[in-house]
């Protein structure tokens, strides 16, 4: 039977034609892919195997030996609480709790709405500001758990 | 057209978030609705490192330094200084007791650092490469092409003694002459840029503030061992520093510095960046090589070493970012110059990502052989709050706790890892009286078992029993045999693990189990933990004596289990409390008790 595949799209194609020629470049075009979608769905990995002739099997083995790479639809608003170091000292795990409590998901899941998800991550680099959320790309910093509601009200609807 | 004002505003991660970018477009409207738009220049540059403080403006030539700039300040800013020449006084660095306002060269948090490899951040902008070049950026490409052979470039980096920031201190003289006597006509250069260490961003704030000096030294390493192709490895999760280093490489080709025939010396060299993708082991050489060639990131046994069989088995050079930004400097100022700071062993400065329970967070670059001390109380300016200090973690995951009575070495290479840490990158994490070494360890344990690879057994299965073990003792079900166990197992980590990574995990529960000790047994011995970091063992209850009964807790808890009659003393059902401290925090008189 063959696989559903994903229609990548003009850029992308030229994107994997391009690196495709130089050597060691699966994680470059892996990483274009989910610039795209969010995420490495099995049936864009599927397109890639096909594109570049490799084992789906290879492809797998690296997307889920990395941590950036996702294999689920992550929400419309991603919510990714540092645990950095400085971060998990200064509170971190409580705002991981507390995120999740108002959303109602775990760490990992996605809000039925698809409109959150919540991640833990390591280090966003900002440990002056710690503990630090990122919401898609914006940083807020120096975070108590009484603003979490408000800030995620903000991205609601 | 010259300029008789400059506002430097800092661009880093931290103040950018901030909303520094804002500040830097509000300054620039400003200027042209006040009409003085021909006196003033405008520049985003790179960290300032006082990120405790962020965002910071600064404003040349009267030198001004103002913290916690707001957007909305960006109008004074504007028409009292630049337009009447008088400062902002209310944004201006204040000491916390004294009130006095203070010059950049006053502020203790700079006064003993010294600046090499942050030498440009904060000064230029990191988006013109003409800055970079007018502070003798590209100058050292320049003598090493033409007036230095290729053995002249390596015997200067012998002289200055500068070995690997990344952690290992391996003399970087070395490692270059290997690479450059190997044999092969196909060799590559790569730059290590996954700073995966949590609580460290000394490599991001580097490239973000000035990477042009990585890219110049990539290009002179590339001379003087005789290869024509560079790598930048560097964490996705780093999108700024990745931008630049694109405007830098794009500007650097235009120039002429980078790619076919370099300054018309005959010699070629290109760049490419490629992305990690968020595993800590790939920090490690031989991880960074099997993930650059688009594989899983496992380790490879070592011997062969890179520089005789790396990068698609040719011999390679791979140095750390902060390495090569000091390359530049050796070879303009020499490397007798360069010996002379710091140790005699470990010549140089070392910059820290300053972070935890202290005053003054940031980016700090001091000489080797400053004490851990003079870092926390002086620059640092000491504990939050006025808690009590507890310790120092050194390394990350891979490093140790110092305590307080060895404050006073000085900080080289062979110290820290006398004293059971490690130098590591350069995340320096400062631990209080509210931090629990139990806790710590395990918090280090559990990002080691998340990046473990997998690939040998010491480090795929220690890293897992050391977890449970500590999980069991911060829940209080240790037992008195599994402080030996934990020892053994982790010194069995450390003998047989393939690479570093699990090789040093074990270190900040060995560490711990050495110098707090005593935590340990409280928490076997007492169920209790000191910091009540441990939830598991905190038990909040009321002093009906202190209680007025105002009720205040009993509205926050989230379960309810807190009752009373009005103006009564309030009571906790321990068997309900799911221990979130609520009251104790809200608690206006102290009546609630955490034990």
């Amino acid at each position: 039977m063959a696989a559903v595949q994903t229609e990548f799209s003009a850029d992308l194609v030229r994107f994997i034609e391009e690196w495709k020629q130089k050597p060691g470049s699966l994680i470059m075009m892996l990483h274009r892919i989910q610039e795209e979608y969010g995420y490495i769905s099995r049936e864009s990995a599927e397109t890639l195997a096909r594109m570049i002739d490799l084992p789906m099997a290879k492809i797998y083995g690296v997307v889920t030996f990395y941590h950036f790479f996702k294999t689920t639809k992550p929400g419309k608003n991603r919510l990714a609480v540092c645990m950095g170091t400085a971060c998990y000292l200064k509170g971190g795990q409580t705002l991981i709790e507390e995120c999740e409590s108002i959303l109602n998901i775990k760490v990992g899941e996605v809000t039925d709405d698809g409109q959150f998800s919540i991640d833990s991550v390591r280090c966003v680099g900002c440990c002056g500001l710690a503990p630090v959320l990122m919401v898609g790309n914006d940083v807020y910093g120096k975070l108590t758990k009484d603003q979490l509601p408000e800030i995620i009200a903000k991205y609601r609807n | 057209m010259a300029y008789k004002n400059f506002i430097l505003v800092c661009g880093g991660t931290g103040c950018e978030s901030s909303k520094a970018d804002e500040i830097y477009r509000n300054l620039l409207a400003e200027a042209e609705a006040q009409g003085v738009k021909a006196d003033v220049q405008i520049v985003k540059t790179g960290c300032f490192g006082f990120c405790e403080k962020g965002p910071i403006v600064k404003v040349l030539p009267s030198e001004s330094f103002y913290v916690e700039v707001k957007p909305s300040d960006a109008k004074e800013i504007i028409s009292e200084q630049i337009v009447k020449g008088r400062e902002v006084k209310r944004l201006l660095y204040k000491k916390e007791q004294q009130k006095d306002i203070v010059k950049l060269e006053d502020i203790e948090f700079y006064q003993k650092q010294f600046r090499i490899v942050l030498r440009n951040c904060g000064v230029i902008n990191p988006e013109n490469i003409e800055e970079y070049i007018a502070r003798d950026g590209y100058a050292a490409l320049e003598k090493a092409l033409f007036e230095m052979k290729p053995e002249d470039v390596i015997a200067e980096l012998k002289t200055a003694g500068l070995r690997g920031r990344g952690g290992a201190g391996f003399p970087t003289w070395m490692k270059w002459d290997l690479t450059r006597k190997a044999a092969g006509d196909v060799k590559y250069v790569i730059c290590n840029a996954d700073e995966g260490d949590p609580g460290a961003y000394m490599d991001r704030s580097t490239i973000e503030g000035d990477p042009h000096s990585v890219l110049e030294a990539m290009t002179i390493a590339g001379y003087a061992i005789g290869s024509n192709k560079g790598f930048v490895y560097i964490r996705a999760e780093y999108p700024l520093a990745i931008e630049r280093l694109k405007i830098a490489i794009a500007q650097s080709k235009a120039m002429g510095l980078l790619g076919d025939d370099i300054l018309g010396s005959g010699f070629d060299f290109d760049i490419e960046i490629r992305l990690g993708a968020g595993a800590f082991v790939c920090g490690e050489e031989t991880a960074l090589m099997q993930s650059l060639e688009g594989k899983r990131g496992m380790p490879v046994p070592k011997p062969p070493f890179p520089a005789i069989s790396g990068l698609w088995k040719k011999p390679t050079l791979i140095n750390n970012v902060e390495t090569y930004a000091n390359v530049p400097v050796i070879l303009t100022k020499g490397g007798t110059w360069f010996s002379k700071i710091g140790t005699e062993k470990s010549p140089g400065t070392k910059v820290f990502a300053l972070t935890g329970a202290i005053n003054n967070s940031g980016l700090v670059e001091v000489p080797m052989g400053t004490t851990l001390r003079e870092i926390v109380f002086d620059i640092g300016g000491g504990i939050k709050g006025g808690r009590k200090f507890k310790g120092v973690q050194t390394g990350g995951p891979s490093g140790g706790i110092i305590c307080e009575k060895d404050l006073d070495s000085p900080i080289t290479y062979e110290s820290l890892t006398a004293l059971g840490s490690m130098m590591g990158s350069g995340g320096m994490i400062v631990l209080d009286e509210d931090d629990c070494a139990v806790d710590v360890s395990r918090f280090y344990m559990e990002f080691c078992v998340d990046e473990s690879c997998g690939k040998c057994a010491p480090c795929r299965i220690g890293t897992n029993q050391l977890h449970s073990i500590l999980t069991k003792i911060s829940k209080g079900n240790g037992e008195m045999s599994d402080l030996d166990n934990l020892e053994r197992i982790g010194k069995a980590m450390t003998k047989a693990s393939l690479c570093l990574l699990g090789g040093s995990a074990a270190n900040p529960t060995l560490s711990t189990l050495k110098h707090f000790r005593d935590e340990y047994l409280e928490h076997i011995q007492e169920h209790k933990c000191r910091a009540g970091k441990c939830k598991a063992l905190v038990v909040y209850s009321i002093d009906p004596a202190k209680c007025i009964g105002c009720g205040l807790c009993a509205r926050r808890c989230p379960v309810n289990c807190i009752t009373g009659e009005k103006k009564q003393a309030h009571v906790i059902d321990a068997s309900q409390c799911i221990k979130c401290g609520e009251c104790f925090k809200v608690c206006k008189f102290n009546a609630v008790l955490k034990k």
